[in-house]
């Protein structure tokens, strides 16, 4: 049961020869019984889920039911839970139980969706490992002591694991696409302002944006379906309709122009992996897309202006972070400097507080036109070079790490060694564009991803040419042991 | 670049992050790292190039002037890590 | 040494919107605390700022109503600081595009001149919350009630030179932003706050001295004194050889005395830097276009019409129109008393005396504007007397009596002017006192005999048991005196 997609569940469930008490209970189960070795889970909810699903069992009798009506999901610890309680894996928030849902929980909600808990992930989404969290590191179901990736790295694992058949996760700097391609499965990105921040605990507000992931690209597409949608609650979020993305899944990808940037194939990238990426570009070929060779002519700035960019931005965004109204407050403050002071570097980990102080630095007087002002401009640049890219070529693919899931620790040293695990993911949300990660075969046992790069709001041309992929291989199918 | 110790101090003041003698040394090294990563910057040429704040030229849109949201301080003030009569409380403010 | 006294300032003004500038609370004064504090007011995780269409509006008929650019594109900046008051850890503001640029503001002086003080500019932003500073086992209490209450921060280049200068532009502000109905003007409540900033230079010089900051002056009394406090301050200083320090200074209109505020500002670093979570506002023309619409009669177009309509003096006018309020219950007192220049003197005598002596704003008056105006209707038909008309007045006010001519009926103050019952009272009184009749007709001096002819008021006021109407008597007792 636990190795089937969201559509056949969805199916089954249509077609009553399971119901959602007991997938939600299997689903349960094993994480009962498997989360030990992954720590995906931050929160389970046991009770909630089973009240959800005996709801949407009956919302299913009362012939009201949409795809979604009964379909357990997990949603990454960042997107606010009403009732339940949302950490974002920091001690700030261990005990913070909001009393509103994110926009993106909601419509799950109202679609039927069964929440089945709240997943790990790099404290407030910064990491690249899922080893930062306040509630220990996430195991990727690939290798013994091998991280999943981050941020999203719990809601990868168990996906990859099994554990839940969907999940949902947020990506700043390629936290959706970096764990969906280490654990093996298929995660999109959307469009900034394509799925709606309300709720989401912010990293990086001009960044941020929410996306799927699942085993197949279908189950993302059924996932855009409800999680995008305007929003009156988030001033960036568009207003633009919302197609079926299921509708255009078998569209034929002959003619397809496909770019591969030079620079991201020039970069010291680990050969096997290089040879898997081009073996999947290889498939497309077969499938009648035409290949060139592109240039992203800043694409080697993207990595320094990002790493101004955000955590300006979170340095900002994390001073409501303060012990006054809500979250972690440090034992008896000796005066309002001490609460703050305290407050602050007890419940925020290593890395939150480095780039709260980079973000500090970069924005202070003196530095502010040196870095942040300089960070913007490139940043524009690096817009630019998609813009014209996309005027050759329909999408853009390239690697999505430069190694496969490394070792836990490896990493936690040198902050710079993990930062440029992104160099592949960063400009992508920088421009704002949409990308996937998809499958595309294995290093020493460990999966590859294969990223796809779109034009603005060309989710549904990204979700068809991952799915047509899908239909041609069966990398998305293997699972770990 | 390098970060200077007082440099960490100031910002560590600024961010409202206590900082220990250990921690600044530390921190010398691996905020100095991160600076040496940005500073790849420098050589960009940007000049003429108008900043990029947001992704989508897109405009704000503006809300109604209508009251809609209701009292719920209750359910606020139960997160809160000490109240008093409605209000949060925090160690004397010295104006 | 003389000196030129150079005052430039910065006005927060309170926009009477319904809820606040980026979430759906209400902006209501005096609610219980907290209970106006939604989630984004509280800075709760995930929760977002969505602009509040009225304020944007208002801030347009501002710059409209002063003559400024109106900035087709403005941008929301973060100001970054830590206080318990300021739930994000920064203030959305704007810095370098603000929604209202340069304009100018024309104010009337005593000496009947007029200058014209420049406006930088006027940018949109929220204010904070209450610290209560009551005693909680020695904490502090926050109150997040105001947190988000939208504002405008007018920034006035500094044109002013003098007290008299910059408190009358700040009346005229506090005119103009009542007048176009964008704020309730009430200052005791915050709804207006000034922010000094005080320079002295050696007379003649071009070159600006060093200037301090005086915060949050919430009455024009207290914005008088400080200046003058603060002038002398300097003036000693500099007298002495010293030095001024450019820093922040809180005025104590108690004491009237003030103080550094150093220790706040010290080591901040505001980092401001353009908010990611709101786009750049663009407005249309149409936008523009229906913002002027909606501009009211402004407080100089007023004067003039006073003027024009009602034939008033410009003094009169000048009074009468600053204040909306009071100009509008001036022009109901007037569509019922029909006389103006009785209706301005009422107005501004016997009815601003007593709102005075019980320090009551005009919205408060317990006399209506249609009330005054019936009493008015009486005093010009001579129904009533001063001394009647202040009797009816009194019974007004008190609420006892609400309608001016049951008041006048009960208490029989109706005055007599029924020449025939005078005259008969005259020469009765007249016919009791015969050696003063002879005294007047012998006196020659024209200031003795008035003083003669007010001898016999007394008796004829009591003859007519107060109802005689005076003008009358004096003029029946001229006759037959001097007939």
């Amino acid at each position: 049961m636990h190795n089937k997609s969201v559509a056949e569940l969805s199916r089954e469930l249509e077609s009553g020869s399971v119901s959602s008490v007991e997938l939600t209970t299997h689903f349960l189960q094993r994480i009962h019984e498997l989360d030990g070795h992954f720590n995906s889970f931050i929160t389970v909810s046991d009770e909630s889920a089973l009240a959800a699903a005996a709801e949407a069992d009956a919302r299913r009798r009362r012939g009201e039911a949409t795809p979604w009506t009964g379909i357990p999901l997990a949603h990454k610890d960042i997107f606010c839970t009403r009732g339940t309680r949302t950490t974002a894996a920091s001690r700030m928030l261990a005990d913070f139980v909001p009393p509103y849902d994110a926009t993106v929980v909601a419509n799950f909600n109202k679609a039927g969706a069964v929440c089945l808990g709240k997943t790990n992930m790099d404290e407030f989404a910064m990491g690249s490992s899922s080893e930062s969290s306040y509630f220990g590191a996430v195991t990727n179901p690939w290798g013994e002591k091998r991280v999943p990736g981050g941020s999203s790295g719990g809601s990868a694992a168990a996906v990859a694991a099994r554990l839940t058949p969907a999940a949902t996760a947020t990506d700043t700097g390629g936290s959706i696409r970096q764990p969906a391609a280490l654990c093996g499965i298929t995660g999109l990105k959307s469009t900034y302002g394509r799925i709606s921040r309300h709720g989401v605990i912010a990293f990086a507000s001009s960044l941020d944006q929410g996306g799927t992931m699942a085993l197949t690209a279908e189950d993302n597409a059924m996932m855009l379906n409800v999680m995008a949608s305007h929003d009156r609650q988030d001033s960036t979020s568009t207003d633009r309709a919302v197609p079926d993305y299921t509708a255009t899944l078998n569209e034929p990808l002959k003619g397809l122009r496909i770019g591969l940037p030079r620079e991201y194939f020039a970069q010291q990238l680990n050969a096997d992996m290089e040879q898997r990426v081009r073996e999947a570009i290889a498939e497309y070929e077969k499938l009648g897309a035409t290949v060139q060779e592109v240039s992203l002519p800043h694409a080697s700035l993207a990595i320094a202006a990002y790493y101004i960019i955000a955590p300006a931005e979170a340095s900002t965004n994390l001073s409501r972070f303060d012990g006054v109204r809500y979250g972690y407050r440090c034992e008896e403050p000796k005066d309002l400097m001490d609460l703050y002071q305290r407050t602050r570097a007890e419940g925020f980990g290593d890395e939150v507080k480095r780039r709260i102080m980079i973000g500090t630095y970069a924005l202070s007087a003196g530095y502010f036109d040196a870095y942040y002002l300089k960070a913007q401009k490139v940043r524009r640049l690096i817009q630019q070079d998609f813009i014209d890219a996309f005027k050759q070529v329909d999408v853009l693919m390239s690697p999505v790490s430069p190694t496969p899931a490394f070792i836990q620790g490896e990493k936690t040293q040198d902050p710079v060694t993990m930062y440029l695990e992104d160099i592949f993911t960063v400009a992508v949300n920088l421009a704002g564009i949409p990308a996937m990660s998809v499958p595309a075969g294995f290093v020493d046992g460990l999966p590859v991803g294969l990223q796809i790069l779109g034009d603005y709001f060309s989710e549904a041309r990204l979700l068809n040419v991952a799915h047509q992929l899908q239909q041609a291989t069966d990398w998305h199918l293997h699972q770990p042991e | 670049m390098a970060i200077s110790r007082e440099d960490i101090e100031k910002v560590a003041v600024l961010a409202r992050i206590q900082v220990t003698d250990e921690q600044i040394a530390g921190l010398e090294t691996d905020l100095g790292n991160i600076l040496n990563l940005v500073d790849q910057l420098q050589a960009a040429d940007t000049d003429a190039v108008e900043p990029l704040a947001h992704p989508l030229d897109a405009v704000q849109h503006l809300r109604a002037d209508v009251v809609s949201e209701t009292d719920q301080r209750d359910a606020f003030q139960a997160l809160a890590p000490a109240t008093e009569e409605g209000l949060y409380l925090v160690p004397r403010v010295i104006e | 040494m003389q000196w030129d006294v150079v005052i430039g300032l910065e006005i927060h003004v309170q926009l009477a919107t319904q809820t606040k500038i980026f979430s759906g609370s209400s902006t209501a004064y005096g609610a219980a605390p907290n209970t106006q504090a939604s989630a984004v007011d509280l800075a709760m995780p995930g929760t977002l700022p969505v602009l509040n269409e009225q304020a944007v509006r208002y801030a347009v008929m501002f710059g409209l109503a002063i003559d400024a650019e109106i900035n087709r594109r403005s941008v929301f900046d973060r100001k970054n600081y830590f206080y318990p008051d300021l739930p994000k850890g920064y203030q959305t503001t704007q810095l370098d595009h603000p929604v209202v640029g340069a304009g100018h503001l024309d104010v009337d002086l005593a000496d009947g001149t007029s200058k014209r003080v420049r406006i930088h500019h006027a940018h949109l932003e929220e204010d904070a919350g209450k610290s209560l500073h009551e005693d909680f086992h020695g904490m502090t209490g926050i109150d997040l009630n105001r947190a988000g209450t939208p504002l405008i921060e007018v920034v006035t280049e500094p044109d002013m030179n003098s007290a008299e200068e910059a408190v009358g532009f700040a009346r005229k502000l506090h005119s103009l932003v009542t007048s176009l109905g964008i704020c309730d003007g009430d200052m005791s409540q915050g709804s207006l706050r000034f922010d000094v900033n005080i320079s002295l230079k050696p007379k003649g010089s071009t070159v600006l001295g060093t200037r301090t900051e005086t915060k949050n002056l919430n009455s024009f009394r207290f914005m008088e004194q400080a200046i003058a406090h603060e002038v002398e301050r300097q003036m000693d200083l500099l007298e002495d050889g010293g030095r001024i320090v450019q820093e922040t200074r809180l005025y104590n209109g108690d004491t009237g005395e003030s103080r550094s505020m150093r220790s706040k500002e010290e080591a901040n670093d505001y980092r401001y830097f353009p908010c990611p979570d709101l786009l750049p506002v663009v407005l249309s023309e149409e936008f523009i276009e229906d913002a002027r619409q909606r501009l009211p009669e402004l407080p100089d177009a007023r004067k003039a019409r006073f003027v024009e309509q009602y034939g008033l003096n410009d003094y009169d006018a000048s009074q009468l129109s600053t204040d909306a309020r009071l100009a509008s219950y001036f022009e109901e007192v007037v569509r019922r008393g029909k006389d103006a220049k009785l209706s301005a003197n009422w107005v501004q005598g016997e009815l601003s005396a007593r709102l005075n002596a019980d320090e009551k704003s005009i919205q408060e008056s317990p006399v209506s504007g249609s009330q005054l105006g019936d009493l008015i209707v009486r005093v010009a038909d001579n129904t009533l007397s001063s001394a009647g008309a202040r009797k009816v007045f009194d019974a007004l006010w008190s609420g006892t009596h609400q309608d001016v001519d049951t008041i006048i009926a009960d208490q029989g103050l109706k005055q007599v002017s029924d020449t025939g019952a005078l005259e008969q009272m005259v020469d009765e009184v007249l016919a009791n006192l015969p050696d003063q009749v002879t005294q007047y007709r012998a006196e020659t001096d024209a200031n003795k005999r008035k003083r003669l002819l007010g001898g016999f008021m007394g008796p004829l006021m009591k003859a007519s048991k107060g109802q005689g109407n005076p003008k009358l008597f004096t003029e029946i007792l001229r006759s037959k005196l001097e007939g």
